[in-house]
């Protein structure tokens, strides 16, 4: 095989010969990629301080930062097992969202009849506004928790549901063909095509999905009013808002914003591991 | 299989052994109503090299879809008499396609794509490596084993298609305009090297194109199609004497054959109303 190689010289002048490499970022702007974000932040924190103290706001009306922050040292004890509750319905929705979208969307490209079938009950549970059904989870469920956790699951489920489905069905039809010339069964086309070619679609899906389910584990404890020990996050910031404690509210609101930023940052590092070499999303343009 | 009976006294005898496809009398008629093929009878004898060359909707693709066995026929019959069939009447991993686009999986790299058909066949990547590499070194793609196809030019991802469509060792390989989107250079580039692995591995290759000079340049024999219905309009067997090469390329014979098939190919288009290029 080796002296069959006139190519690699006979190559000159045509495309072939031409490899692109990756566009490289210079260390300059790695480093302001950094240093912007963080320098705008830290400015926006001190702007908000000095004008806090300048004009003379009550902390029941807007607290300073410091005060945020002082509530949230004091406070802990009160305010961290509630991020603990809020977390927990948050990832336990979606991971539950995670194995029910790919799976349903899975059964459901089996088949047209299949999707017929379903397709109703999935469009009827995608419209509803999901928080309007909590009162009545809280008559189905033995308790608030496992209301809270359906009402998250349902919100994060669909856009997984969706994404995974309209992946499924995006791959290249001549790929297809590929697997059926070479006598590839249903499972092997699922797992060696389906499922690699519909990833840019999932991980939409779970980026959408990781941050609804933060979203709803939130809005569903503001609609069924848990109260009490076991209570996560929404129910601090109405707690302090009944007791004028603003500080408290803000410091609870800041949890929840840094478990959003988490998520986010999360979700979109799994997105980027998995599509960095390969999708055009995840690559630089450069021309 | 073959109903002898209605097949059409052959145009050219096979150059040796029994055929690798045959087809009678071969028709197919889309969901829409279109008549795509109608009553095509083709015998390819092992080793030949021929171009499917007609005008768009002349059925070359469909022809080759269906001895690809990608779409049954509605009606007449195709028989891979050399071939193991599976439990669908289908021929067993005895067939390379490669499509006009270079189809490759973005997400694995040139290694992983040639490596598909071997995968399917249950192959293990350690005893898939040394014919993969040969494969690859045969197309001139040795070094770029580990690139992904979206680091190679249009020319080198057809390469890999290539080399992902002999890599099983196909008796038949199966071509649909392949070259057409890429620039001349690497066109007559490619046509070179698909003659050499032609000539090297014994391969029966059917080649779609709408390109006289190309058929002419690769073939030795070019099945002339008509469109509305597609339909088999001239079937011109030629010389296999000459080396092709850039020589070739500006003889008179290479001339005098391009004649002759453009005026096979006017004759066609003018009996099927049909329109050239794309």
């Amino acid at each position: 095989m080796s002296d069959t190689s006139p190519i690699a010289i006979a190559d000159e002048g045509t495309d072939a010969s031409v490899v692109l490499a990756p566009p490289r970022t210079s260390r300059v702007e790695t480093v302001l990629r950094i240093v912007v974000p963080i320098v705008m932040l830290v400015l926006a924190v001190v702007i908000w301080q000095v004008w806090v103290v300048a004009s003379g706001t009550p902390k029941y009306i807007l607290p300073s930062p410091v005060d945020v922050w002082l509530s949230l040292t004091n406070d802990y004890p009160t305010l961290l097992p509630s991020l603990w509750v809020t977390l927990s319905i948050t990832f336990q929705a979606l991971i539950l969202a995670l194995i029910g979208g790919v799976g349903i969307a899975i059964i459901l490209v089996q088949s047209k009849w299949i999707e017929l079938a379903i397709t109703p009950f999935a469009v009827i549970l995608q419209v509803t506004p999901v928080i309007a059904i909590a009162p009545l989870l809280l008559i189905y469920t033995p308790n608030t928790q496992t209301a809270l956790l359906i009402v998250a699951f349902l919100v994060a489920f669909f856009p997984i549901l969706s994404n995974m489905v309209q992946g499924l069905k995006s791959v290249d039809h001549n790929l297809l063909n590929l697997f059926d010339l070479y006598g590839a069964g249903r499972w092997k086309t699922l797992v060696y095509l389906k499922i690699p070619a519909s990833m840019p679609y999932f991980l939409t899906g779970l980026r959408i999905g990781g941050g609804l389910s933060l979203i709803a584990a939130v809005v569903a404890e503001f609609a069924a009013g848990s109260a009490g020990q076991g209570s996560g996050l929404a129910f601090r910031i109405l707690e302090s808002g009944y007791r004028l404690n603003i500080p408290r509210m803000f410091a609870a609101l800041l949890l929840l914003t840094g478990t959003g930023v988490a998520i986010f940052g999360f979700t979109s590092l799994i997105s980027w591991a998995v599509l960095h070499r390969w999708h055009e999303s995840a690559v630089r343009r450069e021309n | 299989m073959t109903d002898l009976t209605t097949a059409e006294p052959r145009t050219q005898a096979p150059a040796s052994g029994r055929a690798v496809v045959a087809m009678r009398n071969v028709s197919k008629v889309f969901s829409n109503g279109t008549v795509a093929l109608k009553d095509m009878t083709l015998d390819v004898a092992r080793g030949e090299f021929i171009s499917l060359l007609g005008p768009s909707g002349c059925g070359k693709s469909t022809a080759l879809r269906i001895i690809a066995g990608l779409g049954a026929a509605s009606s007449g019959s195709i028989d891979w008499p050399t071939s193991q069939l599976d439990s669908k009447g289908l021929p067993q991993g005895d067939i390379g396609f490669v499509f006009q686009e270079p189809t490759l999986m973005p997400w694995t790299t040139v290694f992983g794509n040639v490596y598909l058909p071997l995968k399917l066949q249950g192959v293990s990547k350690s005893d898939a490596r040394p014919r993969i590499m040969a494969t690859l070194a045969e197309v001139g793609l040795a070094d770029f084993a580990e690139a992904y196809p979206r680091e190679l030019s249009g020319g080198m991802k057809m390469r890999v298609s290539i080399a992902r469509a002999l890599v099983t060792k196909p008796k038949l390989l199966l071509m649909d305009e392949p070259f057409a989107a890429l620039d001349e250079i690497t066109r007559q580039k490619l046509n070179d090297d698909v003659l050499r692995l032609w000539r090297q591995s014994g391969v029966t290759v059917i080649f779609v194109t709408h390109s006289v000079f190309e058929s002419a340049y690769l073939s030795n024999r070019i099945v002339v199609m008509k469109a509305r219905p597609g339909q088999v309009s001239a079937d011109i067997p030629l010389a296999t004497s000459s080396e092709r090469d850039s020589n070739y390329r500006t003889s008179e014979e290479y001339r005098a054959t391009t004649d002759r098939v453009s005026r096979a190919l006017q004759e066609a288009i003018h009996l099927g109303g049909g329109s050239v290029g794309h």
